[in-house]
């Protein structure tokens, strides 16, 4: 692994997502959002942080997925991802590269839903490690729809399903019981009850078991979405 | 294996299916030289070149570049290769030295050769230029510039002036002239019969995924220079065909003093001719690029 061309790969998006509006709004919309329903909307006996833990669920289960599927669909198909494989860039680099540049842009994403929501001390840590949780699985999820995807249109066809089951699920799940037995063996909804209890987490074994369900098909997904197409 | 050989293929086979797409390619190609591949569409020039750059595998055969026998070429080779391929593969919303940025950085070549390389394919007044705002043609020079950025060994051109106006096609000739005298190994696809006589040493001709001929273009039309006439133009509009022969001087001459001639010329064919009478048909058959379908 070369560090170098991991490092070019991250500066490359950077650049790139500060014009690519579609992406960039994706980072931004929730917690701009949470901020303001958070600070202006006022009701009795409203649980603490609802607007917060609301939006930053959605967050984990839209954002880091869909961003990682767009880039890697786009990459694949206007032929740079193949251009960049053939300059002696390992996937594993590419894929290294992007990841962490999705990653570190939620995080901050993260830390503005942490400072909306008044977390201090062990909270705060503890929202960014549920977040930092959730946005690693879900940008396994969008490397797996990525690899697998021939370009763009059929990547965003596959993610707007996904990514309403993981988002909108948790939602719905406050009102419905049926679909909160559904949503349970979803990893937004794990990481959305820790959220919810952050202060008095406690973890039991099959929350964990979810969660490494989730995150082993989200593999699974994406080796076998490497395996076919090898990225190019 | 001959250490000047930087491109060599043993009984190359390339099958889609049940389609045999390349049948028993042999090629050796020496440094510094510029091959060509010329063949209409379908012909499996693009199947080759991607066998080359190891972006298949061939069913059966061996490629060695730079004298390494290998199945399938392995990425440490690539970093002595430069492509221009059909598919140009730019970031389109970040600007030139943006695109060429990315590659000093993976290469890890110095900055100061981005402005260089972007004055060698006179895109220095477009660096800040974002990609989605280029013509077809700088788009195509910066494709350039990204390649021979790295100073590659070996510079694989597939079709590089496909659907650019000649003056831009005769420019990007001149880059490719230019790397040829530093040495580089020029491997180039096309079915411009002209660009292949004017920049390349030798040319194999390829149809149905055979080569049906192989030499220097100059060579190849004089082997095929059956006719071996001369056509003279006279001032008067008449139209002469003489041998080309030591007993066709005198009326040559003749000519020549009577200040008669308007035009004159050989019938030698040139690779299109060539190409047509050994398969029936012309470089520029439009048919479906049969490899195309299965990507």
């Amino acid at each position: 692994m070369n560090m170098k061309k991991v490092a070019a790969i991250f500066r490359k998006q950077l650049k790139d997502t500060l014009k690519n509006k579609e992406v960039l709004i994706q980072f931004i919309m929730f917690p701009v959002i949470a901020t303001i329903m958070q600070n202006s909307i006022r009701i009795e006996d409203m649980p603490r942080n609802y607007f917060v833990i609301l939006f930053a669920t959605m967050y984990i289960g839209m954002s880091p997925l869909t961003s990682t599927a767009s880039i890697l669909a786009e990459e694949k198909e206007k032929n740079t991802l193949r251009v960049l494989l053939m300059s002696n860039v390992k996937a594993s680099e590419y894929l290294l590269g992007v990841g962490s540049y999705i990653f570190l842009i939620c995080m901050l994403g993260s830390v503005i839903f942490a400072v909306v929501g008044q977390y201090r001390g062990i909270e705060f840590v503890l929202f960014l490690s549920i977040m930092a949780l959730g946005i690693l699985i879900s940008i396994l999820i969008g490397a797996g729809i990525g690899t697998l995807s021939k370009n763009q249109m059929s990547a965003t066809s596959v993610t707007v399903i996904v990514m309403l089951i993981f988002s909108f699920l948790p939602m719905i799940a406050m009102f419905n019981e049926g679909v909160a037995k559904v949503s349970r063996f979803t990893f937004s909804q794990q990481l959305n009850d820790w959220l919810k209890g952050i202060g008095t987490i406690s973890i039991h074994v099959d929350t964990i078991g979810i969660l490494l369900l989730n995150m082993i098909v989200a593999l699974l997904i994406f080796v076998l979405g490497y395996r076919r197409c090898k990225l190019a | 294996m001959n250490h000047n050989l930087q491109i060599h293929t043993k009984d190359i086979t390339m099958h889609f299916q049940n389609t045999k797409v390349l049948d028993n390619i042999n090629l050796s190609i020496a440094k510094g030289e510029i091959f060509g591949l010329l063949g209409p569409s379908g012909a499996g020039k693009t199947t080759l070149i991607k066998i080359l750059t190891g972006q298949l595998k061939p069913t059966s055969g061996v490629v060695s570049l730079f004298g390494k026998e290998k199945e399938r070429i392995e990425q440490e080779c690539m970093s002595q290769i430069g492509m221009v391929l059909d598919n140009t593969g730019l970031y389109e919303r970040l600007t030139c030295y943006d695109n060429l940025l990315l590659f000093a950085r993976i290469y890890g070549i110095d900055k100061s050769e981005i402005n260089i390389v972007l004055q060698k394919v006179g895109l220095d007044d477009a660096a800040k230029k974002c990609v989605n705002k280029l013509s077809k043609g700088m788009k195509q020079r910066l494709v350039f510039a990204r390649a021979l950025m790295h100073k590659p060994k070996i510079l694989f051109l597939d079709e590089p002036t496909s659907g650019l106006d000649p003056v831009i096609a005769s420019s990007l000739h001149s880059l490719v002239m230019e790397e040829k005298n530093k040495g580089t190994t020029v491997f180039l696809t096309t079915h411009n019969m002209e660009e292949a006589t004017k920049l390349c040493d030798n040319v194999a001709l390829l149809n149905k995924g055979e080569i049906i001929e192989l030499g220097n273009p100059y060579e190849l039309c004089r082997r095929y220079n059956h006719q071996n006439k001369l056509i003279i133009l006279t001032k008067s509009g008449e139209q002469i065909e003489l041998m080309n022969q030591a007993s066709s001087a005198m009326r040559v001459a003749d000519f020549l003093s009577n200040n008669e001639i308007e035009s004159i010329h050989s019938t030698e064919p040139n690779l299109e001719t060539v190409f047509m009478e050994l398969t029936g048909r012309g470089l520029d058959t439009d048919e479906h690029e049969k490899s195309s379908r299965y990507f």
